[in-house]
Parts: C-alpha cells; sequence; structure tokens
C-alpha cells in the first residue's frame, strides 16, 4: 500500500477573508475522522500564513533567508496531508472529497504525489 | 486530476467503502455470504449506471442505499413465502427482523462495521478461515490476492471462505459487537488474527520473499481501523503500536537484493519516523497486556538512535514481564538474546541451554541460530558453525538460509 502526499495549494491574496465557515470546518473535521477511522489518513496539518515562514536557499555555496510573505507566489502550500491508499485512484478519491467539503467560493489545488519508497 | 472513467471510480469507491456496505447489509439479512453478493450487486448496478448517468455526488451513499434496497426486498420476498406456507399449513424459519443496538452494552459501541470484524473473526472458525474471510470482507481483497499472498491456490481460498460462511450461517453466529466478559476473548480472536496477516507479511514463512509489505499494511490498517472503533480497549492500542513500530523498520530489514538485514546491522537512517512516532502515540493509550508489552519492547528499539544504544537491562525485564503474561519458548529465548545483550553471552546461553530440550522449538531455527550467536561471541566458533548449519537446515524461508549458511562459513574461520 503506497504513501501518498497531498500538498494543498491556496491563493494567499485570494482565501475568503472570513477565513474557513464554522460549516466547512465541521464538515471537514466529520471527513477527517472518516479517513482516520478508515486506516488511511497518516498524518495532516494546516500551515501558519506564508508571512511566519522562511525561506533558506542554497546557492552558488551560500546561503541567503527570505523571510515571507512571499507575495511573488500566486499558490503556496497551505496544508498537506500524508495516506496510505491501496493506489492513486484510491488517494485521489479521498482527495476529492476533501476539496468538495469546500464552498463554491474556494479555489484550492491539491497536488497528489506518491511517496519514493527507499 | 486525471480524469478517472466512471468505471475506475466505482471499483475505487467500492474498495474503500466495501466492508461497510457488507456490514450494513449484514445487520439486514444476517448473513455475511448473503450480504456481500448483495453489496457486489450494487457494484454491478453502479458499474451498468454511472457511465450514463455520471457519478453521483455521493458515490459511497448510493452503493450503500442500493445494497439496502435489496437487501430488505430480499428480506420481504422470504417474509411473504414464509406466510404463504404457513397459511397451507408449514413451519418455515422465521426471518429475524433487525433488531436495534444492543442497549446493554455499556460503552455502547454501535457500529455495523465492528459487528462485521467481529463476525469475521469468530473463534467458531479455524484460524485460517479467519483470515481468509478478514482479508476478504474488511481488507478488501480478491480470492486471487489472499491466494498469492499465502502462495495457495485460488480454488483452495475461495473454498475456504465458502466453508467459513457455511459455518457462521450453521452455527447461528449472531452479528454483534460481544460486551461484558466475552469481549475479552472475543476481542483476543480479533487481535489475533490481524496479528498473523502482519506477521505473514513481515516474516514470510514460505517462498522466497522475506518480506510482503502488502500483507503489512492491510494488518495495520485493520487494526488503525480497530482502534478507532474502540478507543477505549487498551489492548487495540497495543497491536496498533506494535505494528507501527515493525513496521517502521521493513524498508530497512531487507538488503539490495532483498536479503535480510539484522537488525543491528540495518541503517537506522531508514526507519520511517513517522510511524515510530505514530507507534509512540499508541503506546500511550496501551495497556500492560501482552501486545502492550511487545509494542513496549518495539519502542525500545525504536528509540535506540543507534545498535549500541539500545536499552537491553529494560527489554529484558520487559520480556521477563510477558513470560509471566503468555509463557512461551520463544519469549524465552527472546529473554535470553536479550540477557546477553545486558549481562553477556554465558548469562544468555545458560537460559538458551535450558530451552535446548523444549519440543515446541525442535524445529525452530532460531533456537540453533540464537545458540550460534552467543557461541560465536564466547569464542567458540567451530560449535558455532554447527548451529549455524542447523538453523539453515531447520528454516523454510530461502533467504533466511542463504544468509544463516553465511554466517556459518564465517565462524569456521
Amino acid at each position: 500500500m503506497p504513501r501518498f502526499l497531498t500538498l494543498i495549494r491556496i491563493d494567499e491574496q485570494n482565501v475568503p477573508a472570513e477565513g474557513p465557515s464554522p460549516e466547512l470546518m465541521e464538515r471537514m473535521g466529520a471527513l477527517l475522522e472518516e479517513i482516520t477511522k478508515a486506516g488511511v489518513m497518516l498524518d495532516t496539518a494546516g500551515l501558519a500564513p506564508t508571512s511566519e515562514g522562511t525561506r533558506v536557499t542554497w546557492s552558488g555555496g551560500k546561503l541567503s533567508y527570505t523571510d515571507g510573505p512571499f507575495t511573488e507566489s500566486k499558490e503556496v502550500i497551505g496544508g498537506y496531508s500524508i495516506v496510505q491508499a491501496k493506489d492513486k485512484a484510491e488517494a485521489l478519491e479521498w482527495t476529492k472529497r476533501f476539496l468538495q467539503t469546500h464552498e463554491d467560493y474556494w479555489t484550492i489545488t491539491a497536488e497528489v504525489r506518491e511517496i519514493a519508497e527507499a | 486530476m486525471t480524469a478517472a472513467s466512471a468505471t475506475e471510480t466505482v471499483e475505487t469507491v467500492f474498495r474503500i467503502e466495501s466492508a461497510r456496505i457488507i456490514a450494513g447489509v449484514t445487520r439486514i439479512v444476517r448473513d455475511v455470504g448473503i450480504a456481500e453478493e448483495l453489496a457486489q450487486d450494487a457494484l454491478v448496478a453502479a458499474l451498468e449506471q454511472w457511465p450514463e448517468s455520471g457519478v453521483p455526488d455521493k458515490p459511497g451513499a448510493w452503493l450503500m442505499a442500493t445494497a439496502k434496497h435489496r437487501a430488505i426486498d430480499l428480506v420481504r420476498r422470504k417474509e411473504t413465502y414464509a406466510r404463504k406456507l404457513a397459511e397451507v399449513g408449514r413451519t418455515l424459519e422465521d426471518v429475524p427482523p433487525p433488531e436495534p443496538a444492543d442497549a446493554t452494552d455499556p460503552d455502547g459501541i454501535d457500529d455495523d462495521l465492528l459487528r462485521l470484524i467481529f463476525t469475521a473473526c469468530h473463534p467458531v472458525l479455524s484460524t485460517q478461515a479467519r483470515i481468509a474471510l478478514a482479508l476478504k470482507l474488511l481488507g478488501g481483497l480478491t480470492t486471487e490476492e489472499i491466494a498469492r499472498a499465502f502462495l495457495t491456490s485460488e480454488a483452495t481460498v475461495a473454498q475456504r471462505i465458502v466453508r467459513a460462511k457455511r459455518t457462521l450461517a450453521k452455527a447461528g453466529v449472531p452479528f454483534e459487537v460481544p460486551y461484558g466478559a466475552d469481549r475479552a476473548a472475543r476481542l483476543s480472536s480479533v487481535l489475533e488474527v490481524i496479528y498473523l496477516v502482519f506477521n505473514e507479511g513481515y516474516s514470510a514463512t514460505v517462498g522466497d520473499d522475506l518480506v510482503r509489505p502488502a500483507l503489512c499494511e492491510d494488518a495495520l490498517r485493520l487494526v488503525r481501523i480497530l482502534a478507532g472503533l474502540m478507543p477505549r480497549e487498551p489492548e487495540v492500542h497495543g497491536l496498533a503500536a506494535l505494528l507501527e513500530f515493525q513496521a517502521s523498520r521493513i524498508a530497512a530489514r531487507t538488503g539490495p537484493d532483498g536479503e535480510p538485514v539484522l537488525l543491528a546491522d540495518q541503517n537506522r537512517s531508514r526507519w520511517n519516523r513517522m510511524l515510530i512516532r505514530r507507534g509512540i502515540e499508541a503506546l500511550e493509550r496501551a495497556g500492560h497486556g501482552p501486545y502492550s508489552v511487545q509494542a513496549a519492547i518495539a519502542a525500545c528499539h525504536a528509540q535506540a538512535v543507534r545498535y549500541e544504544d539500545t536499552d537491553w537491562a529494560t527489554i529484558a525485564a520487559l520480556y521477563g514481564r510477558l513470560m509471566t503474561l503468555t509463557p512461551s519458548p520463544v519469549v524465552e529465548l527472546n529473554r535470553a538474546v536479550a540477557v546477553s545483550m545486558s549481562e553477556g553471552p554465558a548469562a544468555g546461553l545458560k537460559l538458551v541451554d535450558a530451552l535446548a530440550d523444549e519440543p515446541a522449538l525442535r524445529a525452530y531455527h532460531l533456537l540453533p541460530s540464537v545458540r550460534g550467536d552467543l557461541l560465536e561471541r564466547l569464542g567458540r566458533g567451530e560449535e558455532a558453525r554447527r548451529e549455524f548449519e542447523r538453523a539453515a537446515s531447520l528454516t523454510r524461508n530461502a533467504r533466511e538460509r542463504k544468509l544463516l549458511l553465511e554466517r556459518a562459513s564465517r565462524s569456521a574461520k
């Protein structure tokens, strides 16, 4: 059963100002419980805004630091999950259900990647 | 997304939902065999309709509702039939109506999936039957996949499953989560099945591969489901912790050519930290039963950054506790290894030699293998070689045999 990393990409500039609605939080809570109870969810979390983040780059033998927010990026990673699924189709099905908990006014991209096992 | 075809979606959704659908339908028809067929019927209906009508918003709920409708139809038809027979003066067994959840269960666990788990792992079935049924009904594996995992023929597995379902029906096994004193006994039967499935994947008793990770992961998924359904059962968390720790080492247990790598030689950076963390979390909720104690032992290994850091004294003490819970020569052998690491090979050898006449270990390759290891550490190379050769002749796993023969030739030098 391979593992998949799902990166949730959002446009920080364009998230609904009032944040997630209580209904969304409730639906998401129920879904996350379902995925966990199905023995599929290994780990998941949302990330703090990029204004609190720092990029550390190694280039030309030198370190450089860039503090957030990363305004130049259209999409930033807002959260992630790691699931254990039979195959990619199953991982995508759970991702689809996760996205569908959101109201229509949201735009979110989920990137599903299989974790290469050593 | 890669726009999955409707057919592919049906199959994926069915795989995710099948255990729950079978469980929900069993509650109506009271027969896991019939329930499985009705669930399959719902799958066929979806395969026919979804490509035309599109995938419904809640595909899982659609499959469940379709299967349940068919179940209710079936029960009604049987009831009508029974009434007609009664009218002509014959008797027929009643089809009992679906009962409400057992109100006397102090934990108030009302979950069809949990009922199915307890039914599929009922002690009225042989161990092999329980394993096959659990993988089929709960793990969603096909007969072919189960046969491949256990290196038996598909016909054998199919027959085993058919017979198991018949046994359950004939014995009138109730579709329930047992409570009170009964629960502990029945729960240990469930845990045993999951543990055996994991172990068959973890150290394949036959064949060329040392590890079949897919079986380990099926077992892990089952125990995680069970932990979610029975959060107040410490031994469930104990088994979950144990399996998370064991699974965290899978990648490091075999070398590039599939050869086994001993714990001492494993590259610990390849241990899966996330699974270790999950193991530690589960261990916090575990109790004092045998799986919990084994999980505590596994935690000692998992937390040692280097092999030399292993807390062997604690491990030896934990094996001592395990001996009081589930005394067995195999546990004692493991204790001997831990003692040899904390007190020296001579102390370990004394314990191992006390096991020499143990009938249960006569054909167990790890007894001579451990003895060989201790003799080698004591500088008794020639005796060590004989033990490793004996161990090699006893194992049925090809990879393990190769490793043991290599050790034999090394200790002879």
